[in-house]
């Protein structure tokens, strides 16, 4: 769905970054506690299931969110085969974002393992007990997570291209938003930016 | 292509900058730039390489094993140090495992080795308890590249089976506690059996009542079977699943007991090295009664497919600054994961029920 306005609805801005920072943060832990056995990897282990559940209670409520308020359109001089991938890219975040907490709980169900969020709770298992369904999702959450900041960066870059280079307005529709909806901008790095008001 | 504007290559500049540095944070979080981290898979590997080669399918560390099914009866007392639910006076079935040390699964019974008990407790509101025990109140290294280099130096040597002295010497010279801890073995009564044997957490944990007050503790399962000593002179001569078939035997005829002692430190104890025992009388409380019932090899036991990790522990009780505490979870869990790719081999018992079965 398109939305009429130039900007993505507040609450999915606010939810944009709050999980940015989460999911940064979360690649990066993944990554430090895999290569130590310092004390560390216990500390960052404990915070590694709260913050993955967070996320995937984050990704319930924003994806709904989403489809119920649509995206801002992108600008029309953007390519098709651009708008394809753009579109694809997101379906693969948003798919990511369901997948990597999904099988990070699957493979400790799998595992024997207890899903501790602190504070004495405890999730039950989504999985039976299964070495071999272990190994594999144990080897697909570390390879969803490379594929996951490759696919981080790329968006980033695209978004900031977006920002410094074409000065669209796309950065901006995630960001502070524009001034006022249906008012083209009269800065010169949002010369696109009344596209997104045309009846998609 | 026309030339781009100067704008345009300082925000190229700035796009590619950001990027790099986010790549390079996380290629150093990752371990991939910068100074080596000692990782799960550097212990199991040392581990895999002292016992010349890995064992595929078997844990790199007390492969060889027994499942048994008990049940652990808490009085309450323990509530005194922590609010663990798993102490408060109830009754649970606890599911664990026998093993001696090393990394070979049909290895004989006669070494002086670790003789282990691990344990995984559980309270109806999913919080666990696992623990992994030794026979020693001690470890014989305090931290993860001692142990690294440990397993080095005992590598036996492929021709004369023995670790090379040259490698050996200067270690335990680097190592007086590795000496101590060898010199402790030595002297120490080797259970002649795995019921009469006292298990010990190695480790000090932080245990926290209701009061919010915290302190440090160790623990041992005594068990109600008296003390008995193989004959260290003779240990070649004992058949090579003689512990675990006494065991097997044993639990056939009745139940086998011990009693969860909680030990709190003194002041002064030290309480982030497993090399170092605590001397003196320490305020001890009796908690509760771990009763076996019943064992099972491996093949159809539940405990093969658990991994014993003493860091995962109920709520109430916490890891204390002793940074073996981390090692021990994670290379446990790298040679677990390595395990559970290669998949489920045959155990030493379950090769001698088949045998049994045949004839």
């Amino acid at each position: 769905m398109t939305r009429a306005s130039l900007d993505f609805h507040p609450a999915l801005r606010v939810l944009h970054w709050l999980m940015a920072a989460l999911v940064l943060a979360m690649l990066f832990i993944g990554v430090f506690m895999v290569s130590t056995s310092g004390p560390a990897y216990v500390a960052l282990l404990d915070l590694h299931r709260p913050i993955g559940i967070a996320i995937l209670v984050l990704v319930l409520l924003r994806l709904p969110l989403r489809l119920a308020t649509g995206a801002p359109a992108l600008p029309e001089d953007l390519a098709p085969l651009q708008k394809r991938i753009a579109w694809g890219s997101h379906v693969l975040l948003y798919a990511t974002l369901f997948a990597l907490p999904l099988v990070g709980w699957g493979m400790l169900s799998a595992g024997g393992y207890p899903v501790r969020l602190g504070g004495g709770v405890v999730l039950p298992p989504i999985l039976p007990h299964d070495l071999a369904l272990y190994a594999l999702l144990r080897a697909a959450h570390t390879a969803i997570a490379l594929a996951f900041f490759a696919l981080i960066l790329l968006h980033l870059a695209a978004a900031l291209m977006h920002g410094l280079v074409r000065r669209d307005g796309v950065l901006r529709s995630m960001t502070t938003g524009h001034r006022q909806a249906h008012t083209p901008s009269l800065a010169d790095d949002d010369n696109h930016g009344e596209t997104a008001t045309l009846p998609a | 292509m026309p030339s781009l504007p100067r704008r345009a290559i300082g925000a190229f500049a700035l796009i590619g900058a950001i990027v790099l540095a986010l790549l390079a944070g996380f290629g150093w979080a990752a371990g991939w730039l910068g100074s080596r981290r000692i990782s799960g898979g550097d212990i199991t590997t040392a581990l895999e390489a002292n016992n010349g080669g890995a064992e595929p399918g078997y844990r790199r560390a007390h492969a060889k094993g027994l499942c048994f099914t008990s049940d652990f009866a808490a009085n309450g007392k323990g509530s005194a140090l922590t609010t663990a639910p798993i102490l408060r006076a109830a009754t649970i079935p606890v599911l664990g495992r026998f093993s001696l040390g090393g990394g070979n699964p049909l290895a004989t019974d006669g070494r002086n080795v670790f003789h282990s008990m691990a344990l995984l407790l559980k309270t109806p509101d999913g919080q666990e308890w696992r623990m992994a025990l030794d026979h020693t109140p001690i470890f014989p290294v305090a931290d993860v590249p001692s142990f690294i280099a440990l397993q080095r130096a005992t590598t036996p040597d492929p021709r004369t089976g023995k670790p090379d002295p040259a490698v050996l010497q200067p270690f335990l010279a680097a190592h007086p506690e590795v000496k101590a801890f060898q010199a402790t073995m030595a002297k120490a009564v080797l259970p002649n059996s795995f019921a009469n044997a006292t298990y010990y957490s190695i480790n000090a944990f932080r245990f926290t009542d209701a009061a919010g007050t915290t302190r440090f503790v160790r623990w041992q399962f005594v068990p109600e079977a008296p003390l008995a000593g193989l004959d260290k002179q003779h240990l070649d001569q004992l058949p090579r699943d003689a512990l675990f078939q006494e065991m097997i035997a044993r639990t056939a005829r009745g139940p086998s007991r011990w009693h969860l002692l909680l030990i709190e430190a003194n002041p002064g104890d030290v309480t982030d090295k497993a090399t170092i025992a605590w001397q003196g009388p320490h305020r001890t409380i009796d908690a509760g009664t771990l009763t076996i019932r019943a064992t099972q090899p491996e093949e159809t036991g539940r405990c093969r497919d658990f991994n014993f990790d003493p860091t995962i522990l109920p709520e109430g009780i916490a890891l204390s600054d002793d940074p073996l505490l981390a090692a021990r979870s994670k290379g446990y869990s790298s040679s677990f994961t390595r395990r559970a790719a290669e998949g489920p081999h045959a155990s030493a018992i379950g090769e001698d029920l088949a045998k049994g079965a045949q004839q």
